[in-house]
C-alpha cells in the first residue's frame, strides 16, 4: 500500500530538471506530458488515506505524502491548475520559465502532502524562491526591484515561520504538521500563524501580492494567483481552525481589497486586489472553523483557483497581444478580442457569485456559516464586500476593458486580438470548469473534508443574489463617472518599508558617507600626522636609546674580548701563571677578610 | 456575438427600459419567495431588502473609494522612481 504514492512534487522537479535537454519538436509534447503526470499520480493517491513516504532524518519522521481529504482537494486542483497554466504558456520558448513554474508547483503540492514542518518549511521555501523567476522572467522595468522586494517579505515570512517552528519543536517535542491548541495560543502559535498568514496575504502583511503579481510574466500570473495564497489558505485550515482573530483578518481583507481594487488602474493589480479579498473570505471563513465554514472556506479556494487562473488568462492575452495593462491605456476592446472577452466574462460572473457561476456554490456558504455561528456583523461584512466584488470585478473591468472609452493608441489598436490556440484552449478549459462547478457543484462537494447537507440552489438564495447584483449594477451605471479609471497609483502599506528603504538608502548615501569622507580626511590630517611624528619619536628613540643601549653593551663586551684576547697567546705556561695568579690573590684576599 | 453588442449599442434607450423592468421583475419577486430560511429579522421582514443593500453597499463602496483617492491614496505613478536608477529594458 505505502509503495502505491506517488508523489507529484517528484514527478516536477525531475520533469523541470530534465526540460533543458528535450529541445525541438519534442518541446511541447514534453512540457504537457509532466503536468498531465503529476495530475495523474495525484488522481491515484486520492484512492489512498494515511501517512506515506515516511523517511528517516536525524531523530524525526518525515512524512512527505499526507494523504487525507484536506490535502486531497487541495491536491487536486494545484496539480490540475499546472496543467492548465503549462497549457497557457505552451508557446514560451523559455525553459527556464516552465522550470520556475513547475519548481513552483512542486513546492506547493509538497506543502500539501506534508505531514511535518521540516518537509512543509522545506516545501514552502521552494515556493518563493521558484515563484521570485516568474517575476523576473518579465523582463519589464519594474521586475527585478519587484522580485527583490517579494523575496525579501518572503524571506522575512519565512524566519518567523521558523522561528515558530523551533519554539513549538522546543515546548511540544515534536514536528507533526496538525491543528494547533488555537483556544490556548502560545507565542509560536502566532509566529506559525504570522508566517502561514504573510503568504495568504493578511493585511497589513499583503502588499507584496498586488506588487508582484501585477509585474510578473503574462504566464507566470496565473501560476501565481493559484498557488501561494491558496496554499497558505490550506495550511492555515491544516493548523489555525477555528483561531477568533483570523474571522476579524478576513473579514478586514475581504474590505481593504475591494476598496483599493475599486480605485486601481492597472487591469491585473486590480485583480491582485481581488486575490486579497476572497482570500479574506476564505481566511474568515477558517477562523469561523465549524464544519460548514471549513467546507467553504476549501470551496472558495477551489473555485477561486478557477475563476481568478481565468481573469488572469483573460487579462494576461490582453498584455500579451497589447502590451498594455492600464485601463488608460485599453478599452473597447470586445470587438477585437471577442473570444477573450467572452472568457473574461465568464470569470467575472464566476468571482461575482452570479447564480450558475463557480462562487456562487461556495461564498454562501462561508456566509451562512457566520450567521448559523452567531457572528452576524462578519457575514454582513463579507455580505458588503460581496457587492463591491461584483461592482470592480463583474463590472468595472468588463466594462472598462472591453467598452467604455476607447483609450488605445493606433499600435496598441493594431496589435489587439484573441491570442494563441493553446491560449484559447487553456481559457476554454478554465472557462468550462467556473460554468460546471457553478451549475453541478456536487461533485466538489463531495471532495470537501466534512460530510454535509447544502444546497445553494434554493429560492431565497436566488433572489437574494439577483437583487445584490442588480442594484449594485444600477449604483454603478449611475456613479461610474466616480470609478472611472485615472492614471495614478495607490500608496499602500508597502510605503512604509519603500520610503523606509529610501530613507535608508539616502542615510547611507548622504549622512554617512559625508561622515566617512569627514573621517577619512580628519584621520589624514590629524591622526596620520600625529602617528608620523610619533614614529618619528619612537625611530629617533628605538636608534639612539634602545639601539645605544643594545649597541653599548655589544661595543662594551667587543672592547673586553679585545683585552681579553690579548691574554690569550696560546702557550700553556703562560695560561698557568695567570690562572694561579688569580687563584693566589683570590686565596689572600680570603683569608685577609677571615682574619679580619 | 460583435454584432449583436453592436445592435444593443445602437438600441441604447430599449436596453435601459429592460434592464428597468428586469430589475422591477427582481425586486418583485423578493415579496413572494419564502423567508422563512433567512438568518435575520430584516431579511424577513423587510421588504426588498437586498435591493436596498445592494444599491447602498455599491454607493458607499464608490465613495469610500472615491474619497480615499482623493486624500492622497491615488499618487503619481513615479511617486517612487528613483531619478538615480537605471531600468532595465523590457522585451
Amino acid at each position: 500500500m505505502a509503495s502505491s504514492f506517488i508523489h507529484p512534487s517528484l514527478l516536477l522537479i525531475v520533469g523541470a530538471l530534465l526540460l533543458p535537454f528535450i529541445q525541438g519538436p519534442l518541446r511541447k509534447p514534453y512540457l504537457f506530458f509532466v503536468p498531465v503526470l503529476a495530475l495523474g499520480a495525484v488522481v491515484l493517491n486520492t484512492s489512498l488515506a494515511g501517512n506515506f513516504a515516511i523517511v528517516s532524518f536525524l531523530d524525526w519522521q518525515l512524512v512527505f505524502g499526507r494523504v487525507d481529504k484536506l490535502s486531497t482537494v487541495f491536491a487536486l486542483i494545484m496539480a490540475l491548475m499546472t496543467v492548465i497554466g503549462t497549457l497557457y504558456g505552451l508557446h514560451v520558448d523559455r525553459a527556464g520559465e516552465h522550470m520556475a513554474a513547475w519548481l513552483y508547483a512542486a513546492g506547493s503540492l509538497g506543502t500539501i502532502y506534508s505531514g511535518d514542518y521540516i518537509s512543509l518549511f522545506f516545501f514552502w521555501e521552494m515556493m518563493a524562491f521558484a515563484s521570485v523567476f516568474l517575476i523576473w522572467f518579465r523582463r519589464g522595468k519594474q521586475s527585478l526591484r519587484v522580485g527583490y522586494r517579494y523575496l525579501l517579505i518572503h524571506t522575512i515570512g519565512g524566519i518567523i515561520l521558523l522561528a515558530g517552528i523551533l519554539l513549538r519543536y522546543q515546548a511540544v517535542g515534536n514536528i507533526t504538521f496538525d491543528l494547533m491548541d488555537v483556544a490556548h495560543p502560545e507565542l509560536y502559535t502566532w509566529l506559525i500563524m504570522i508566517g502561514f498568514g504573510l503568504n495568504a496575504a493578511m493585511v497589513p502583511l499583503h502588499s507584496w501580492l498586488p506588487d508582484a503579481y501585477s509585474e510578473a510574466s503574462f504566464n507566470g500570473a496565473v501560476f501565481m494567483c493559484a498557488l501561494t495564497t491558496k496554499t497558505a489558505v490550506y495550511v492555515l485550515a491544516r493548523s489555525c481552525a477555528g483561531m477568533d482573530i483570523l474571522v476579524v483578518l478576513g473579514v478586514i481583507m475581504a474590505l481593504y481589497g475591494v476598496i483599493y481594487a475599486v480605485m486601481e488602474n492597472d487591469i491585473r493589480k486590480l485583480l491582485a486586489w481581488s486575490i486579497v479579498s476572497q482570500v479574506g473570505y476564505m481566511v474568515a471563513g477558517i477562523g469561523i472553523g465549524t464544519d460548514l465554514a471549513i467546507n467553504g472556506a476549501v470551496a472558495h479556494a477551489v473555485v477561486h483557483i478557477l475563476y481568478k487562473s481565468l481573469l488572469f488568462m483573460g487579462t494576461g492575452s490582453v498584455l500579451y497581444m497589447t502590451g498594455k495593462t492600464k485601463f488608460t491605456e485599453l478599452g473597447g476592446l470586445y470587438s477585437k478580442m471577442p473570444a477573450t472577452f467572452i472568457f473574461t466574462i465568464i470569470g467575472c460572473l464566476s468571482i461575482s457569485a452570479a447564480p450558475c457561476f463557480a462562487a456562487y456554490v461556495s461564498k454562501s456558504m462561508i456566509i451562512t456559516a457566520g450567521f448559523e455561528s452567531h457572528l452576524n456583523w462578519a457575514s454582513w461584512l463579507l455580505m458588503f464586500g460581496a457587492t463591491g466584488t461584483f461592482m470592480y470585478n463583474g463590472l468595472k473591468l468588463p466594462y472598462f476593458l472591453f467598452f467604455g472609452t476607447n483609450n488605445c493608441n493606433e499600435e496598441t489598436w493594431q496589435k489587439a486580438g484573441d491570442p494563441t490556440w493553446n491560449m484559447m484552449i487553456a481559457m476554454t478549459l478554465g472557462a468550462t470548469l467556473c460554468v460546471l462547478v457553478g451549475m453541478a457543484p456536487g461533485f466538489l462537494y463531495a471532495m470537501l473534508p466534512h460530510a454535509m447537507a447544502y444546497t445553494p440552489f434554493t429560492a431565497y438564495h436566488l433572489v437574494e443574489t439577483l437583487q445584490l447584483l442588480g442594484f449594485a449594477a444600477l449604483a454603478f451605471f449611475l456613479l461610474k463617472k466616480y470609478v472611472e479609471p485615472v492614471d495614478r497609483i495607490c500608496l499602500d502599506i508597502d510605503w512604509l518599508y519603500r520610503k523606509a528603504g529610501q530613507g535608508f538608502l539616502w542615510l547611507v548615501k548622504g549622512p554617512l558617507q559625508w561622515c566617512d569622507a569627514a573621517w577619512g580626511e580628519a584621520y589624514r590630517v590629524v591622526g596620520l600626522s600625529s602617528l608620523m611624528t610619533v614614529s618619528r619619536f619612537w625611530s629617533w628613540f628605538d636608534w639612539h636609546a634602545i639601539d645605544g643601549v643594545v649597541d653599548g653593551i655589544a661595543r662594551s663586551v667587543r672592547a673586553l674580548g679585545g683585552k681579553v684576547r690579548v691574554l690569550q697567546s696560546g702557550q700553556i705556561q703562560l695560561t698557568l701563571y695567570y690562572a694561579f695568579s688569580l687563584a693566589a690573590i683570590l686565596l689572600v684576599t680570603f683569608i685577609f677578610f677571615r682574619l679580619l | 456575438m460583435t454584432n449583436l453588442i453592436a445592435s444593443l449599442q445602437a438600441h441604447l434607450k430599449t436596453v435601459v427600459v429592460v434592464c428597468f423592468v428586469l430589475l422591477g421583475l427582481i425586486a418583485g419577486s423578493s415579496l413572494l419567495v419564502d423567508t422563512h430560511h433567512a438568518h435575520t429579522w430584516v431579511e424577513q421582514n423587510l421588504p426588498f431588502f437586498w435591493s436596498f443593500f445592494g444599491f447602498c453597499a455599491a454607493a458607499v463602496i464608490i465613495g469610500v473609494a472615491r474619497w480615499l483617492g482623493r486624500s492622497g491614496i491615488q499618487a503619481s505613478i513615479d511617486f517612487y522612481d528613483d531619478p538615480n536608477s537605471t531600468p532595465c529594458e523590457e522585451e
